[in-house]
């Protein structure tokens, strides 16, 4: 740190931000089915014995027949990495990646994540997603830099229109601070 | 830790029981194939460079989803199939990056039977590293409260998680 003053932290919000809580954004369906392949490939990434992922006969008894982990839901609103046509990168929860831009904060992580899960997600599901931003906190300096809070929240519902699950994010933008 | 051969009833459960400890290893294939299995191809989890000179951070890093499957996996390990999650609140207080160990523990802070007849375990679950918390969380997952009941098998109203 120097000895520079530094620029008191800004506690107001734009209103072109503060007019989007509580709006829902970016509604989409997925652009492929929920697959037992992705459901072996979490699990295997854990080493997650459970046999209603990887047992017919048990699924069957005890799940009504093969679903995925609840806590996979989140990927199943997320792009590709590339598809035809596409052009940049594709990004899931854009609403995280559109604050980072508007508020010029080029870094992010995530520091709190709620999930409540409903109806068991279903292979050959298509999962429809979408986002609400529920709060936007003044700008805060932390360890990484300089940045603002927010919260975002995600539902997720199959094509039956039941509801499976959701998510709240809260997400901490942020740019660096030059080091002395 | 492996699942339970016997599904846990709520009967067996009593708050201040704790959970056997998991411990892992984290490598870079830990985190990337976590990301990956996730479908997140954000850089910071599989790039080293982008994770150190734009993040600032030492390493590429667990990405919040795969976080979320390592606490059901270790959760379930515990209740067996029929344990059912209903929800988990975690927070991030620091990464987890290849080279860490890292170690699962677990206490129940609650045991009730809600107005359906569903019964419900709250627990506090850590993962931490050198014994330094990196993520706390707090579930709430249904278990049978009998040999007969079966959690899978709640929809709608009678499901509330």
């Amino acid at each position: 740190m120097t000895d520079t003053p530094q620029a008191p932290l800004d506690d107001t919000l734009p209103e072109d931000v503060a007019a989007l809580i509580g709006a829902i954004q970016y509604e989409k369906t997925a652009a492929f089915p929920v697959e037992q392949g992705y459901v072996w490939t979490s699990c295997a990434s854990v080493f997650n014995a459970n046999p209603i992922y990887w047992d017919a006969k048990v699924a069957d008894d005890i799940t009504g027949g093969p679903i995925s982990p609840p806590s996979l839901i989140s990927a199943y609103a997320r792009p590709h990495y590339w598809a035809p046509g596409a052009e940049g990168e594709q990004l899931s929860l854009q609403v995280h990646f559109d604050l980072k831009k508007r508020l010029g904060l080029p870094e992010a992580i995530m520091t709190d994540n709620t999930n409540v899960f409903y109806e068991p997600v279903r292979i050959g599901d298509y999962v429809t997603s979408r986002q609400v931003l529920k709060s936007v906190s003044g700008e805060k300096r932390t360890k990484l830099g300089i940045g603002r809070f927010w919260v975002i929240d995600v539902e997720y519902h199959n094509q039956n229109g039941d509801l499976l699950g959701t998510e709240s994010y809260t997400g901490y933008g942020y740019r660096r601070e030059a080091t002395a | 830790m492996t699942t339970t051969a016997t599904p846990l009833t709520l009967d067996q459960v009593k708050v201040g029981d704790t959970l056997p400890e998991l411990s892992h290893d984290v490598t870079a294939t830990t985190v990337i194939l976590g990301a990956l299995a996730s479908r997140d191809w954000r850089p910071m989890h599989h790039d080293y460079k982008f994770a150190v000179e734009r993040q600032g951070v030492q390493d590429i890093f667990l990405n919040t989803p795969n976080q979320g499957a390592w606490f059901e996996r270790y959760l379930t390990d515990w209740t067996g199939p029929t344990g059912r999650i209903g929800r988990v609140v975690f927070r991030m207080t620091s990464p987890v990056f290849p080279g860490d160990t890292m170690v699962y523990n677990a206490t129940v802070t609650g045991v009730e039977t809600d107005e359906h007849g569903c019964g419900w375990v709250k627990l506090d679950v850590s993962l931490t590293v050198d014994g330094k918390p990196k993520t706390t969380c707090e579930a709430r997952v249904a278990v049978p409260t009998a040999a007969d009941d079966n959690p899978w098998d709640r929809r709608g109203e009678r499901w509330a998680p």
